[in-house]
C-alpha cells in the first residue's frame, strides 16, 4: 500500500479527517454527531496514517499510548459527572457555562466534556486495535 | 436548555430536590472504581506503582462501602436518578439492604484480591493490565449490585465480563484461551437472552425500571401469561448461567483453573454471585408470581447442581478444578433457597451468598499458597504440607469446615436456614439434597487435607515416612516470605470465624435483606416518593 500518491495524500487525509472528527463531536449535543461518530472518523484517520506511512510514525505523532488516551478519557467523563456534587444534585446532571464572545454565543456544558471523554476513549480503544492489527500485517 | 429560547417545564421529569451529600455514596463505589481503573491504565507501564494506586483505591472502596451500608441501615433504601432524571425514564440507582451488603462483602474480596495479586501477578501481568482490569471488574460487580434498573444492570454485566475476559487471558498461555472460548462463549450466549428477555420485558410494560416493573407486575390481572412467562423463562437460563447452574454449568469447570490463581479466587467469590444476585432480585422482588410457578424446576436444577458440584469435586485431582466444583455445590444451595422463597430461605440464600464469596475466594487463595509450598496444584505430587506450616494447615482446615457447612463457621448457619426454610416448606428432598452435597463436600475436603496436608510426601512416599521437605523454587518463596499473602488469606479466614461465631449481625443484614425484596415497599417509596 506505500504508493507514493497514498503516502503524499495520507498525511492531508489524516490531518482534514481529525479535523472533521472534532467538528462532528463538538456539534453532537444538538445535531447529528457526538463522541462515538467523532471517535471512530478519529480512528480511521489513525488507521489511514499507519496504513501509509507505518503504524511506527503513527505512534510517534499521537505521542501517548492509544490505550493511556483511552483510560484518560475515561477518567475525563467520570469527573464531567461528578462536577453536580457541589451544586447538591445528581451525578451527572448537566451544568452549563453560556457566555458570549465575540456576539457569538459560546455554550460549555457538563455533557460536553462528557462527550470529549467518549471520543477520547473511542480514539484509544479503536485505534489501540488498529495499529496492532496493522503492525502484524507490516511490520 | 442548551441556549435555546424555548422554555420547557421539566418539574414533571427532572428531580429538582437537593440531593444530599450523603447520598453521592450510591454512585460512589462504581466512580472510585472507574476512575481508579483508568488511572492504573493511563499508567500502565509503571509496574511498581501500580500495585500502591489499584490497592489504594480498593481500600477507599470498602471504606465507600462500609459508609454506603451504615447510611442504608440509618435512613433506608436511598435512590438517586442519573442526570436527575426522573424514572421511569431516567436511570436509578436504587440501593437496598441486599445491594450494599453484597457490595461491601464483594469490595473486601476485592481489596484482598488486590494485595494477594502484589505478590502473585509478575510485571508481565502488571503491564498488561491486571490491576485496572480488577478495578473496572468491581466497578461492573458493585454496578450489578447498586443499580435499580434492569438494562443498566445488563449493562454493568457487560462491564463485569469485558474485564474478566482480560483478567482470563492475562498471560497468553494456550490453556487459557481454550478457557476463555468457553468461558465467553457460553456468557455470550447467556447475556445475549438476558438482553432478549430485557426487550420482550420492555415490549410489555414500557419500562425498565426495577421498582417501576414491580408494581406494574403486581397490578396484572393474569401475571402467568404467556409472554411475562417467556420473560421468566429467558432471565432464569440467562442467569442460571452467569451463576453456573446444572445444566449449563460446564463453562466454570472449564476455566476457572486456567488463569493465574488470584484471578481464579475473585472469579470464584464474585461473578456467579452476580448471577445469583439478579436471579433473586428478578424473581423474587419483580416477579414473585413466575418464582412461585417455577419454583419445581429452580427445586430440581437446585438438587442437580448440590449433587453434580459435590460429585465433579470428588472426583478431581486438580485442587483448582476441585474448588470450581465446590463453587457450583454452593450455587446449589442458594438456588434451593431461591426455590422455597419465603423470607427465611431468601435471607438464607443471602447469608449463603455473603459466605460463598469470602470462603471460596479464600479456599483459592489457599490453593495459591498449596501450589508455591509444594510446587503443584495437583494432589498426587502434593503432600507433607503440614509439616511445613502448620499454622497454615490450620487456616486450610477452617476454610474446609466453613465451606463444608460445619460448625463453628460462616458455612453453618445458612445452611441451617436453608435446610430448615426446605423441610417446613414440605420439600423434604431439597433439604436432603444440601446435607448429603455438604457430606460430599466434607469428603472432598477431606481428600484435600489427607493427600496435601497429612501423608509424608508425595505419591509413591511409604507409610509412616515423610519425604525430605523440598525447598520450593526461588520465586515462590520470595512470594511466601511476604506479607502480601498471608494478609489477605488472614483477612478472609477472620470474616469466615467471625460470621461462625457472631453470625446475628449478619443474619439481621440478611433478613432485612430478603424482607425488603418479599415486601418491596421501602424499595417503591424510595424510587418515587410517598405517591407510590
Amino acid at each position: 500500500m506505500r504508493t507514493i500518491i497514498f503516502r503524499t495524500i495520507a498525511p492531508y487525509l489524516t490531518a482534514l479527517m481529525v479535523l472533521f472528527s472534532v467538528f462532528v463531536l463538538l456539534r453532537g449535543h444538538n445535531d447529528p454527531g457526538g463522541g462515538f461518530i467523532g471517535g471512530l472518523i478519529a480512528a480511521s484517520a489513525l488507521a489511514i496514517f499507519g496504513i501509509a506511512c507505518g503504524v511506527a510514525s503513527v505512534r510517534r505523532a499521537i505521542y501517548f499510548h492509544p490505550m493511556g488516551i483511552a483510560a484518560f478519557g475515561l477518567f475525563l467523563a467520570a469527573l464531567a459527572g461528578m462536577l453536580s456534587f457541589f451544586k447538591a444534585q445528581a451525578f451527572m446532571t448537566s451544568q452549563w457555562l453560556i457566555f458570549d464572545l465575540f456576539d457569538v454565543e459560546v455554550a460549555l456544558s457538563t455533557p460536553m466534556v462528557f462527550d470529549i471523554g467518549v471520543y477520547l476513549v473511542v480514539v484509544g480503544a479503536i485505534g489501540s486495535i488498529a495499529l496492532a492489527l496493522e503492525e502484524r500485517e507490516i511490520d | 436548555m442548551a441556549g435555546s429560547s424555548v422554555s420547557v417545564d421539566l418539574t414533571e421529569a427532572m428531580a429538582t430536590a437537593h440531593v444530599a451529600a450523603g447520598d453521592w455514596l450510591v454512585v460512589a463505589p462504581t466512580l472510585i472504581t472507574i476512575l481508579g481503573g483508568s488511572l492504573c491504565l493511563m499508567l500502565r507501564k509503571n509496574t511498581d506503582l501500580q500495585p500502591r494506586i489499584g490497592i489504594g483505591f480498593l481500600a477507599v472502596l470498602v471504606l465507600a462501602n462500609l459508609a454506603l451500608l451504615i447510611r442504608v441501615l440509618d435512613h433506608g433504601v436511598i435512590t438517586m436518578v442519573m442526570g436527575s432524571w426522573l424514572p421511569p425514564f431516567g436511570i436509578a440507582f436504587t440501593v437496598d439492604t441486599l445491594g450494599a451488603t453484597l457490595s461491601l462483602i464483594g469490595s473486601i474480596v476485592a481489596f484482598c484480591a488486590g494485595v494477594f495479586g502484589a505478590a502473585t501477578v509478575d510485571s508481565t501481568g502488571r503491564r498488561y493490565g491486571f490491576y485496572p482490569f480488577l478495578l473496572l471488574l468491581m466497578t461492573g460487580v458493585c454496578g450489578a449490585f447498586l443499580t435499580g434498573d434492569i438494562f443498566n444492570l445488563y449493562v454493568w454485566f457487560e462491564v463485569l465480563l469485558i474485564s474478566s475476559y482480560g483478567l482470563l487471558v492475562l498471560g497468553n498461555d494456550r490453556i487459557q484461551l481454550d478457557g476463555a472460548v468457553k468461558y465467553g462463549v457460553l456468557n455470550l450466549v447467556g447475556t445475549n437472552l438476558f438482553l432478549i428477555g430485557t426487550g420482550l420485558l420492555y415490549g410489555i410494560f414500557g419500562t425498565l425500571n426495577m421498582a417501576d416493573l414491580t408494581q406494574q407486575v403486581a397490578a396484572l390481572e393474569n401475571p402467568a401469561s404467556g409472554t411475562l412467562a417467556t420473560v421468566a423463562a429467558l432471565y432464569f437460563l440467562a442467569f442460571a448461567m452467569k451463576a453456573a447452574a446444572f445444566p449449563v454449568n460446564f463453562w466454570l469447570p472449564a476455566s476457572y483453573h486456567t488463569p493465574n490463581v488470584v484471578v481464579s479466587a475473585v472469579f470464584a467469590g464474585l461473578l456467579t454471585k452476580v448471577g445469583v444476585y439478579a436471579l433473586i432480585r428478578v424473581f423474587v422482588m419483580i416477579l414473585p408470581a413466575s418464582r412461585g410457578y417455577l419454583s419445581d424446576v429452580i427445586a430440581l436444577v437446585a438438587i442437580a447442581t448440590l449433587l453434580t458440584g459435590a460429585l465433579g469435586a470428588l472426583a478431581q485431582s486438580e485442587v483448582r478444578r476441585l474448588l470450581g466444583y465446590l463453587v457450583i455445590a454452593g450455587i446449589g444451595s442458594m438456588l434451593a433457597g431461591l426455590a422455597v422463597g419465603s423470607t427465611l430461605a431468601i435471607s438464607g440464600a443471602i447469608f449463603y451468598a455473603v459466605h460463598s464469596i469470602i470462603v471460596m475466594t479464600a479456599l483459592y487463595m489457599a490453593a495459591g499458597v498449596m501450589a508455591m509450598m509444594g510446587g503443584s496444584y495437583d494432589l498426587r505430587k502434593l503432600g507433607g504440607l503440614y509439616q511445613k506450616s502448620a499454622a497454615f494447615a490450620a487456616v486450610f482446615l477452617v476454610l474446609a469446615f466453613a465451606v463444608s457447612g460445619l460448625p463453628p463457621f460462616s458455612g453453618f448457619w445458612p445452611k441451617v436456614i436453608l435446610v430448615d426454610a426446605a423441610f417446613s416448606d414440605g420439600r423434604a428432598w431439597l433439604g436432603a439434597a444440601i446435607l448429603v452435597s455438604g457430606f460430599l463436600t466434607t469428603l472432598a475436603m477431606g481428600r484435600i487435607w489427607i493427600f496435601a496436608f497429612w501423608r509424608g510426601g508425595p505419591e509413591g512416599t511409604p507409610d509412616g515416612q515423610t519425604a525430605p521437605v523440598t525447598a520450593g523454587t526461588a520465586v515462590s518463596e520470595a512470594q511466601l516470605s511476604g506479607g502480601a499473602v498471608w494478609l489477605p488469606l488472614g483477612i478472609l479466614t477472620a470474616l469466615v470465624i467471625y460470621f461462625g461465631l457472631q453470625p446475628e449481625w449478619m443474619l439481621e443484614l440478611s433478613t432485612q435483606g430478603a424482607s425488603g425484596l418479599v415486601e418491596p415497599l421501602d424499595y417503591l417509596r424510595s424510587v418515587f416518593g410517598d405517591q407510590g
